[in-house]
């Protein structure tokens, strides 16, 4: 895997100079990746590139400020480096960028289902399929099924801010414009408002307060001092039913508008398999739409509820 | 105790529509995003059962039926006296009904004897547990079918363990050979569909002996980790390497078995109230925040080198060996970064093993 062998390089020659290298390793079998601490040029020997390799490696950096950092990036996890960059929360000197060109990653919750949770010896991407050879035999799902819903729409496979990049640029496969895939979004939109709090109050259901969604985001900064926590002032009850649990979703993505780039790492976190993505994609369409702006994708610019115009473009105030 | 029974697959769900008349039962089904234990409807049983899952782990552990993620352990209210006092009214709220616990795999029952030894102790008995634990019947299944993540062998258990249980049962070809161990067990197993099968347990015991062959990491053996753990408490290099991915979210414990950690918050509205027990985790920053505003956990590492030691090292040394770990994996299969439980457990054996005596002692 020549992509795999070109970062390895890039990384050995940088690593001299950087604390650590954040990537990929091997995990539990070929569908299941962990992230790598690349700290000693031995390590790179457990590191992997592939479909598997779905964490945002973005979600680290806030927490090693003070580090010397290395982190390797998909397309989507660039956008989260950049708007870490614009808010101030990671420091570009500190920080050494490895792209390459992503093909996409799988839904793992998916292909662990279609396995039937057998332990999955390899698995390849390639023809608009993904293929996995596991203990009791081949399964192939298409690409359609088997990648991340955020991989079917992609437009950024590769890393929009990179200080080394790993093979010639433009090469990554592309899913298959496989019709327009209705997502979590689309259906809540096609619903009245008794059925989409409906569906709500039976997702929430499920939720175990963990705070996956909440850790697992590159942009959550409060993280120790988060609100759904915090018994002094007791902003959020300790009652468990699907409304109280729906209001943390609604605070969380209201602290994430402008700000989320979608990288979906919330919805991949929770373990009950809950579409948290949805709610913050429903507030960055506002965003785009008033402030035609989209996060994490220019160092330079300031996210637009960073600062006050005293008159926005799109918001006609005067005329309400 | 009554005598080895028998029950066709078929009939599994017939006899739990009708425990459900007398229970309140709770079995692991098959819905949209995986297998987990759902509460069945006595109306609506027959037609819920018909999602019965018991070939395959269910995502989460059945510790709710115990420890419920929030409970009510008391309402109040303050009323104003004509003297101009204030009177304050408390009434505790008592758990209700008999419960029937079907399907949990024997680790997920070999956990409630971890909550036993903390919760119904001599020296203090909770009495909202106790209440549950006593009017609660475990009937497991014995596990052929192991996740990858499992370790239930490393850890003192089996697929087949009894531990815990009320009743056995393990699953043969045409149904289930069942085995009562206690008398709370043997009597729901009062039922026509269940027949008298004293000459089926020699091949039960075929069952559970391939099932024990079964589980991955078999040769590993964490019952001997309570002194290496203990050794690397001041270890900070060691903890912070291993916890470098961790995310400090609270799955793992959340969906731990074992875990039964909790918070006491009282919810006021007005002159009334409730007060609220519910889940806690030692993975949250909150969780050892003191008034000062000191806390002796203030980083990822601090915090999971309490999982690790509160499971593998504090508990045991305090409950005669017994580990706070049962292997079910689910910490493991569900974490957002695979952090495995087993290869830190494995790694604090070796690294205090490779330290000097002097050093280990330090």
């Amino acid at each position: 895997m020549p992509q795999l062998e070109s970062l390895k390089d890039a990384i050995a020659k940088a690593l001299p100079e950087l604390d650590v290298v954040i990537a990929w390793g091997r995990g539990l079998d070929a569908l299941g990746a962990t992230p790598l601490f690349i700290t000693k040029p031995e390590d790179l020997d457990d590191m992997i590139l592939g479909p598997s390799c779905v964490h945002n490696l973005a979600t680290y950096l806030p927490g090693l400020r003070d580090r010397k950092v290395g982190i390797v990036v998909k397309g989507c996890d660039s956008r989260s480096v950049i708007e870490l960059l614009q808010e101030g929360l990671a420091d570009r000197d500190n920080l050494t960028v490895f792209g390459f060109a992503c093909s996409g990653v799988v839904n793992v919750p998916r292909l662990r289902g279609a396995a039937d949770r057998h332990p999955v010896q390899s698995m390849e991407h390639d023809s608009g399929q993904v293929r996995l050879q596991t203990d009791t035999g081949p399964v192939a799902l298409p690409e359609a099924e088997a990648l991340a819903a955020k991989c079917l729409t992609c437009t950024e496979p590769e890393a929009l801010i990179c200080d080394h990049f790993a093979g010639p640029h433009g090469t990554a496969e592309r899913a298959a414009a496989s019709g327009n895939p209705q997502g979590t979004l689309e259906r809540l939109e096609a619903m009245d408002f008794e059925s989409r709090f409906r569906f709500w109050e039976q997702e929430m259901s499920r939720c175990l307060r963990c705070y996956a969604c909440r850790s697992a985001c590159p942009l959550c900064v409060c993280q120790d001092h988060c609100a759904a926590q915090s018994r002094n002032p007791h902003w959020v009850t300790q009652e468990d039913t699907p409304r109280e649990k729906l209001m943390f979703q609604a605070i969380h993505a209201l602290h994430l508008a402008g700000r989320c780039t979608e990288c979906g790492e919330c919805e991949r976190a929770c373990p009950m398999d809950i579409p948290v993505l949805a709610l913050k994609q429903a507030l960055n369409r506002e965003i785009h739409r008033l402030f035609d702006y989209r996060a994490g994708t220019d160092p330079q610019a300031t996210p637009p509820l960073f600062h006050f115009k005293e008159t926005e473009e799109n918001i006609k105030e005067r005329d309400w | 105790m009554a005598t080895t029974l028998f029950i066709q697959r078929g009939d599994i769900a017939a006899w739990l529509a009708d425990t459900a008349a007398t229970h309140t039962v709770y079995a692991p089904l098959r819905d949209k995003t995986g297998v987990h234990f759902h509460r069945l409807c006595a109306q609506d049983a027959a037609a819920q059962t018909q999602a019965l899952e018991l070939d395959r782990q269910a995502q989460t552990p059945p510790k709710n039926v115990l420890l419920p993620a929030c409970e009510t352990l008391l309402e109040f209210s303050y009323a104003k006296q004509e003297d101009g006092s204030t009177s304050l009214d408390v009434q505790p709220v008592m758990p209700q009904g008999a419960v029937l616990l079907f399907g949990p795999r024997p680790c997920d029952a070999r956990a409630f004897t971890v909550f036993d030894r903390v919760y119904d102790a001599g020296r203090g008995k909770d009495p909202y547990y106790t209440a549950r634990r006593a009017a609660t019947v475990v009937a497991s299944v014995v596990c052929t079918r192991p996740e990858q993540s499992c370790f239930c062998t490393a850890v003192g258990g089996a697929p087949d363990d009894t531990e815990g249980s009320d009743i056995l049962f393990t699953p043969v070809q045409d149904g289930f050979i069942v085995r009562p161990l206690t008398q709370a067990g043997e009597a729901v197993l009062r039922h026509p569909l269940f027949t008298e099968a004293a000459h089926r347990e020699e091949e039960a015991a075929d069952v559970c002996a391939a099932a024990r062959a079964a589980v991955p990491c078999a040769p590993a053996d964490f019952t001997a980790a309570p002194e290496p753990v203990a050794a690397l408490f001041d270890d900070m290099e060691f903890w912070q390497s291993v916890t470098a991915k961790c995310l400090s979210c609270g799955a793992c414990t959340y969906l731990c078995p074992t875990c039964y950690c909790f918070n006491i918050t009282d919810e006021s509205n007005g002159l009334e109230g409730r007060r609220l027990r519910t889940w806690d985790n030692c993975m949250s920053f909150q969780f050892t925040l003191e008034g000062s505003g000191h806390n002796p956990r203030p980083t990822k590492a601090h915090r999971y080198r309490n999982r690790i030691g509160h499971k593998f090292s504090y508990y045991p040394r305090i409950h005669d060996g017994a580990l706070s770990c049962v292997g079910c994996g689910r910490c493991i299969s569900s974490c957002p970064v695979t952090m495995d439980i087993r290869r830190i457990v494995h790694s604090a054996m070796q690294r205090a093993q490779c330290a000097t005596p002097e050093q280990a002692h330090e």
